[in-house]
C-alpha cells in the first residue's frame, strides 16, 4: 500500500472523502448526450467562485462609508496594484453571472428539466436567482455613484407602494433612513459581503445535492435510470469525472475567452455593464434625467412601468413585477406536457417558448428606454405575452401534439 | 421563424432607438474625437494644456502627479518644474484651490461620465453670447457657467441659428469674430490632445489593459488546443 493510499485510508476512516468523491464525481453517472447548453451550470459555479475571490480582495480596500466609498473605488482603480483588474473582474463577473444563469434557466425550459422529479432543483435554482438579484442590487449601491444612489432610491421606493400604511415604514426600515444614506450603504455592504453570499452558497449546495439525488436530465428528456446494466450503472450514463470534468474545462476556456474580450476591451460594455452616470459621485440633490437599472433587471423594470397606476398607487406595477418572478417558480406545475424535452414537443410549445424569449429580450431593451409613447405600448404588449406564456401554459401544453420519446438517448 | 424574430431584434430595434433620440451633444450631434492613447507626445501636450488652462479651477483629485509622470513617460523633475504650480511632493494628488463662491466639478472621471466625443465637441462649441455672465455660451452644454478657457488660442466665434421645417431654432454654422493665436487646425489638435489626456485621466488602466488583454486571450486560445485534445482523447470510448 502506497503512502498516498494509506493517507486516504486514514482520512476515510474519519471523514467520507472517497465516498463523497465517488458519489458526486467519479461515480456520478450523467447522461452522455449533454450538449452546448449544459456548460452553463458549471460556468455559473465558476463565476460564483470568481465573484467571491475578487470580492474578498475588493473588500481589502473598499470603504463602506458615504463620504469615502466613491473615492475608495477610484483608489482601487488607480492606486491599488492590479486593483483595476480585480474590480473589472468583479463588475464584469456580475453581468456574466446573469448571462450564464439566464442561459442555464433557458436550458431548463427547453428540456423540461424542472419536471418531476426535479421540481425542487428548479425551486432551489429560482431561490438562487432571487438571492443573486438581491446580491447584485446591493452590490451596485456600493460604488456610490449617481446610478447606485438613484437606482437604489427607485427600487426601495417600490416597497413604499405597498398599501394599508405598511409601505412607507417598510421602505424606511430597509433604508435605515428617510432617504438612501450612509446607514443604507453600511447595511447593504453587510448583506452584500456576508449575508447573501452565505445564503447563495447554501442554496447552491442544496441545488447540487438535489440534482445528484435524482440525476441530471438531458436534451432528450429520457430517464437514463430506467435502463441500467448488470452493475446497476445507467447504460446511457458516463461518470461525471473524468468525462464531464475534461469537457467542462474546454467550456471554461471558451467562456474565459469571451469574458476576457469584455473585461479587457470594453469593461463597461458601452454602458450595459457599467453606466456612464455611475462615474459621477452620488448626489442626493441632483436626480439624473434617466434612471436605468442594469440590464439584468430591465425586463422586470419594463413590466413595472407597463402597468398604469391605479387608485393613485404604483402598487399594481410592483405586484406585476413580483408576479413575473413568482410565475417562474410555478413552471413545474403549470407544465402539463407528458414529455420533457422540446425535441418531442409539438409546435405550440416551441412557438410559446420563442415568444417568451423574445418578450424577455424586448422587455429588457424597453426597460432601458424612457417610459412613454410607443415604448409604453410596446412594454404593455410584451408584458402580456410574457405573462401569457405562464398563464396559458397548462392549456397549451395539454393540447400540444407530442412525439414519442425514445427509450435511450439519441446521439445529437 | 426564430431567425426572422432575431433579425428584427438585431436590426430594427436600434433603428427605433436612433430615430427616437434627439442630438447626442446638446444642440448638435457629437463630433468624433479621433484621439490615440498610445500617442505619448499627445498625452504630454494634453497634460500641459490641462494644468495651464483647466487646473486654475478644476482638480483631478484621484490622479497623482507621480502616476501621471510614470504613465506619460515624464521624469519627476520635469513634472515638478513644468506641470506643478504649487509647492508639493511628486506623490501629491492633482488638487486645486477652488475659486471663491464657485464649485467647478472635479474632472478625474469626466472622460468616463461624459465620454471623449462629448468633451471634444464641448471644447469646440463655445460661442459669444452677451446675455451670459461669462459672455459665452456653449452648444453642447447650454448656459454653461464657465468661460471659454482656451479662447485666446481659438479666438472668438458666434453661432448662427436658423429655423428648421418645424419652426425650431437649429444651429446652422459658426462665424469667426476674432482670430486666436492658433490656426484652426492647430487648435483642433490642441483640443484633441486635451481630450486624449482627460480620457487617460478617466481610466489610467486603459494604457495597459488592451495589451494585457491580447496576451491573456492568446494564452487562452493556445490553452484551448491541449484542453480540446484531452477532451477528445477521454471521450474516444463513449459511443
Amino acid at each position: 500500500m502506497s503512502k498516498m493510499q494509506a493517507m486516504m485510508g486514514w482520512i476515510d476512516a474519519r471523514f467520507p472523502m472517497t465516498k463523497m468523491w465517488k458519489e458526486h464525481l467519479s461515480e456520478y453517472y450523467a447522461p452522455k448526450n449533454f450538449n452546448f447548453w449544459y456548460f452553463f451550470g458549471s460556468l455559473a459555479l465558476l463565476v460564483l467562485v470568481l465573484q467571491i475571490v475578487t470580492g474578498i480582495f475588493l473588500t481589502m480596500n473598499y470603504k463602506p462609508d458615504a463620504e469615502l466609498a466613491f473615492a475608495s473605488v477610484e483608489y482601487i482603480m488607480r492606486d491599488v496594484e492590479w486593483g483595476w483588474l480585480i474590480r473589472y473582474l468583479h463588475s464584469t463577473g456580475a453581468s456574466a453571472f446573469f448571462v450564464v444563469v439566464y442561459l442555464h434557466m433557458f436550458r431548463g425550459l427547453m428540456y423540461g428539466s424542472y419536471k418531476k422529479p426535479r421540481e425542487l432543483i428548479w425551486i432551489f435554482g429560482m431561490l438562487i436567482y432571487l438571492a443573486l438579484m438581491a446580491e447584485a442590487f446591493m452590490g451596485y449601491l456600493l460604488p456610490w455613484g449617481q446610478m447606485s444612489y438613484w437606482g437604489a432610491q427607485v427600487i426601495i421606493s417600490l416597497f413604499g407602494t405597498i398599501p394599508f400604511g405598511i409601505g412607507e415604514p417598510v421602505a424606511e426600515w430597509i433604508r435605515g433612513d428617510f432617504v438612501i444614506a450612509d446607514a443604507t450603504l453600511n447595511r447593504f455592504f453587510a448583506f452584500h459581503v456576508i449575508a447573501v453570499p452565505l445564503i447563495l452558497l447554501m442554496l447552491v449546495v442544496a441545488h447540487i445535492i438535489a440534482l445528484h439525488e435524482v440525476g441530471s436530465n438531458n436534451p432528450d428528456g429520457v430517464d437514463i435510470k430506467k435502463n441500467k446494466d448488470a452493475n446497476g450503472i445507467p447504460k446511457d450514463g458516463i461518470p461525471f469525472h473524468p468525462y464531464y470534468s475534461v469537457k467542462d474545462i474546454v467550456g471554461v476556456i471558451v467562456f474565459l475567452i469571451f469574458f476576457s474580450m469584455v473585461l479587457f476591451f470594453v469593461p463597461d460594455l458601452w454602458g450595459w455593464f457599467l453606466e456612464k452616470d455611475n462615474f459621477v459621485p452620488a448626489d442626493p440633490l441632483k436626480t439624473p434625467e434617466h434612471i436605468v437599472p442594469l440590464w439584468y433587471f430591465t425586463p422586470f423594470y419594463a413590466i413595472l412601468r407597463a402597468v398604469p397606476p391605479m387608485l393613485n398607487s404604483q402598487f399594481p406595477g410592483v405586484l406585476a413585477m413580483g408576479m413575473a418572478i413568482v410565475f417562474l417558480f410555478l413552471v413545474p406545475w403549470l407544465d402539463r406536457s407528458p414529455v420533457r424535452s422540446i425535441r418531442y414537443r409539438g409546435g405550440i410549445y416551441k412557438f410559446a417558448l420563442a415568444v417568451f424569449v423574445v418578450s424577455f429580450l424586448v422587455l429588457g431593451w424597453l426597460g432601458t428606454q424612457p417610459a412613454g409613447g410607443i415604448y409604453l405600448t410596446l412594454s404593455q404588449i410584451f408584458s402580456i405575452l410574457y405573462f401569457g406564456f405562464f398563464i396559458l401554459m397548462p392549456w397549451y401544453t395539454m393540447i400540444d401534439k407530442t412525439k414519442p420519446v425514445p427509450e435511450r438517448v439519441t446521439d445529437k | 421563424m426564430k431567425k426572422i424574430i432575431f433579425t428584427l431584434i438585431c436590426f430594427v430595434m436600434p433603428g427605433i432607438t436612433l430615430a427616437a433620440g434627439g442630438h447626442s451633444c446638446g444642440k448638435i450631434d457629437c463630433y468624433k474625437a479621433k484621439t490615440d492613447l498610445s500617442n505619448k507626445a499627445s498625452l504630454q501636450r494634453g497634460a500641459k494644456l490641462f494644468v495651464n488652462y483647466c487646473m486654475g479651477c478644476h482638480s483631478t483629485k484621484f490622479m497623482s502627479y507621480q502616476r501621471m509622470a510614470t504613465d506619460l513617460g515624464l521624469s519627476e523633475d520635469q513634472v515638478l518644474k513644468n506641470l506643478m504650480f504649487k509647492d508639493g511632493k511628486i506623490g501629491d494628488y492633482m488638487t486645486t484651490v477652488k475659486p471663491a463662491g464657485m464649485n467647478p466639478p472635479d474632472l478625474s472621471l469626466v472622460g468616463r461620465s461624459r465620454g471623449k466625443d462629448w468633451l471634444y465637441t464641448y471644447m469646440k462649441t463655445f460661442y459669444v453670447d452677451e446675455s451670459r455672465p461669462m459672455g459665452v455660451n456653449n452648444l453642447t452644454f447650454s448656459d454653461v457657467g464657465m468661460p471659454h478657457p482656451m479662447w485666446e488660442l481659438e479666438g472668438m466665434k458666434q453661432a448662427v441659428f436658423k429655423k428648421d421645417d418645424q419652426g425650431q431654432m437649429m444651429f446652422d454654422k459658426f462665424e469667426t469674430l476674432s482670430e486666436g493665436t492658433l490656426s484652426a487646425a492647430k487648435f483642433d489638435q490642441a483640443v484633441l490632445d486635451l481630450v486624449n489626456y482627460l480620457d487617460y485621466t478617466g481610466e489610467p488602466a486603459k494604457l495597459v489593459r488592451y495589451s494585457l488583454g491580447v496576451k491573456v486571450i492568446l494564452f487562452l486560445i493556445i490553452l484551448l488546443i491541449p484542453a480540446y485534445l484531452m477532451k477528445k482523447a477521454f471521450w474516444e470510448d463513449v459511443h
